[in-house]
């Protein structure tokens, strides 16, 4: 064996000189990657928000149809309004009501593709996933007004297994029910659900798969039946996989003024009450001031959801 | 651990496939449909005809085009934000940290029409002309995250050490990220860059706020479906749309799968 040798140190070159200077110097470095992204979300997407806040404190002159650039807290005031209240609180409640009912449905679907799905089967699953987030949320909604309609699918069906008196009497419950199910609070809701639910089940699928199967193993060993192991084990260990996908149903829920516009009867959500004010009535800055609620309730949110570990599952 | 699925937990979760793709159906037998008035189920009867005459409109083939174009540029700027970010935001830890995630995460966890709104209100406020770039920007904002969180995810996972060996064998730092990172990371920024693609060409609400009077497809679908003119037209694209899509999602999927051999 001969003495080591050691390498000939390369020669210092412009882009070496760089090279080594960003590598020693892990501040500049950092400092050179975030610089673009910085500068667009800063600039860019804070500006924004902020033209929203400003806006929000205007007020729009009553004869002119212009915007007063003049502080006052008068939009805060009309968001009191009974009307404003309601429709705030019916989307918070859609939103949680939404958001409920993915994760039931994302749970056994998810668990499935993580712990027993092989193979081609599994990557079929996968794709039947991935589809309906990749095919047009405006088809979807169409769909439903297809199969919601009082001639449509669901109706026909319902005919033919004789359970039309079902379907009436569920359409009958004051609250959620309508003339047919595509005015209906009912069909809103179905409609939500539909849209959302593979943001569910993606991240809590990657949740379950991250859970060691030795875990379950051991759940079993120790006497625990597959319920209390689902209690116990899976769902805890899937929660931060729930907290992302929740974050995505909750505050697309609260967000969308398309599918109440299209689905549902005549009452309003946040969203459509803010796209009427800014688009109709011309009034941005009372628009900007009723944008501002589902922002206060998202922040909420997402400080919660944060404390669950959400943010390493996305 | 039972390897075999119990019935129960089959039954529910296949029911939830068939309820994710029950309508998906529909929008295929419709497009068949012969009846174009109302959405009377079953069909009276099934033609191909509106396949015909959803090629010869103009309208479609414009606003196909236009959301093409848009989601590229998006897909572009993102691809590039997105990496920048996550190769700074993977292992570094620094003050103002987590206040930058989260910073890039705001677009798509506030709901669309907040971003929408505000982007509205800055162009408004700097009078600023709605065009084919004002979309881009609202869209490019909101793909950043899928793109750095894909990218993110995958540089957590690359050992360090991989990097180490690379510089102790007389690499520098650019031909380390050109012929060790970038390759590790390929995949994932392809599959980052198929999700934001996607964002983007299916996004309308963002875009009803920022597009003034340029159609883009979900726009175009929108007035279809609160103005109806032929709603089987509609139904035609959309089987056209979801076809084309099908390709790309498996061709990602079969690649994002084919780099990471035992790992599950």
């Amino acid at each position: 064996m001969t003495a080591l040798a050691l390498p000939v140190p390369p020669p210092a070159t412009l882009r070496r000189r760089a090279s080594d200077l960003l590598y020693t110097r892990r501040g500049l470095l950092l400092m050179a990657l975030l610089a673009p992204p910085l500068l667009w979300f800063g600039v860019i997407y804070l500006g924004s928000l902020f033209a929203l806040l400003a806006n929000a404190f205007f007020r729009l002159d009553d004869f002119t149809g212009q915007v007063v650039r003049e502080v006052g807290f008068g939009n805060f005031v009309a968001l009191l309004e009974a009307a404003n209240l309601d429709a705030a609180r019916r989307s918070v409640a859609m939103a949680i009501a939404v958001t409920l009912a993915c994760t039931g449905l994302a749970l056994p679907l998810a668990y499935y593709m993580a712990r027993h799905a092989r193979g081609t089967q599994k990557a079929l699953l996968y794709i039947a996933v991935m589809l309906p987030l990749w095919s047009s949320y405006l088809v979807r909604l169409y769909a439903w007004k297809l199969l919601l309609a009082k001639e449509g699918a669901i109706s026909w069906v319902a005919e033919r297994l004789h359970a039309t008196w079902v379907l009436d009497a569920v359409l009958s419950v004051p609250l959620i029910g309508g003339p047919s199910l595509s005015f209906s609070t009912l069909g809103t809701f179905i409609v939500f659900v539909y849209m959302w639910l593979p943001f569910m089940v993606l991240p809590v699928m990657a949740a379950i798969e991250r859970i060691p199967a030795s875990t379950l193993e051991a759940s079993a060993d120790l006497g625990a039946r597959p319920a209390r192991t689902l209690r116990h084990v899976i769902l805890p260990l899937a929660l931060p996989g729930i907290a992302a996908g929740s974050i995505f149903t909750f505050s697309l829920t609260l967000g969308d003024y398309i599918i109440p516009q299209v689905i549902g009867d005549s009452t309003l959500f946040i969203g459509q009450v803010v796209y009427r004010q800014q688009g109709v009535a011309g009034n941005l800055p009372f628009a900007a001031a009723f944008s501002l609620v589902p922002i206060v309730v998202i922040g909420i949110y997402l400080w919660l959801a944060k404390r669950q570990g959400a943010f390493d599952a996305l | 651990m039972r390897s075999e699925a119990g019935f129960g937990l089959r039954a529910a979760a296949w029911g939830v496939v068939l309820f994710m793709h029950v309508p998906m159906a529909m929008i295929v037998l419709y497009a068949f449909s012969a009846e174009d008035k109302s959405y009377v189920f079953p069909p009276p009867a099934l033609t191909t005809q509106w396949f015909g005459v959803a090629w010869g409109r103009d309208d479609v083939w414009a606003a196909i085009e236009l959301s093409f174009s848009v989601a590229v540029w998006s897909t572009a700027i993102a691809l590039l934000l997105g990496t920048l970010a996550a190769a700074a935001l993977a292992r570094a830890k620094f003050f103002g940290r987590d206040v930058i995630s989260l910073l890039l995460i705001l677009p798509i966890a506030l709901p669309g029409i907040v971003t929408g709104i505000a982007l509205r209100s800055a162009y408004h406020t700097l009078e600023i002309p709605f065009s084919f770039w004002t979309i881009v920007i609202g869209h490019a904002t909101f793909c950043v995250v899928v793109v750095f969180n894909n990218a993110v995810a995958r540089l957590r996972r690359l050992s360090p050490n991989l990097i180490e060996a690379s510089m102790d064998l007389g690499a520098d730092g650019f031909q380390t990220v050109r012929y060790v990172v970038l390759p590790q990371l390929g995949s994932a920024l392809l599959a980052g860059a198929l999700l934001a693609f996607a964002l983007s060409f299916d996004e309308v609400i963002v875009t009803t706020f920022t597009a003034g009077q340029q159609t883009t497809l979900p726009i175009w679908m929108l007035q279809e479906l609160i103005r109806p003119r032929q709603r089987p037209v509609t139904n035609v694209v959309a089987v056209v749309i979801v076809a084309l899509t099908f390709i790309p999602i498996v061709l990602a999927y079969t690649l994002t799968r084919s780099d990471e051999p035992a790992h599950r």
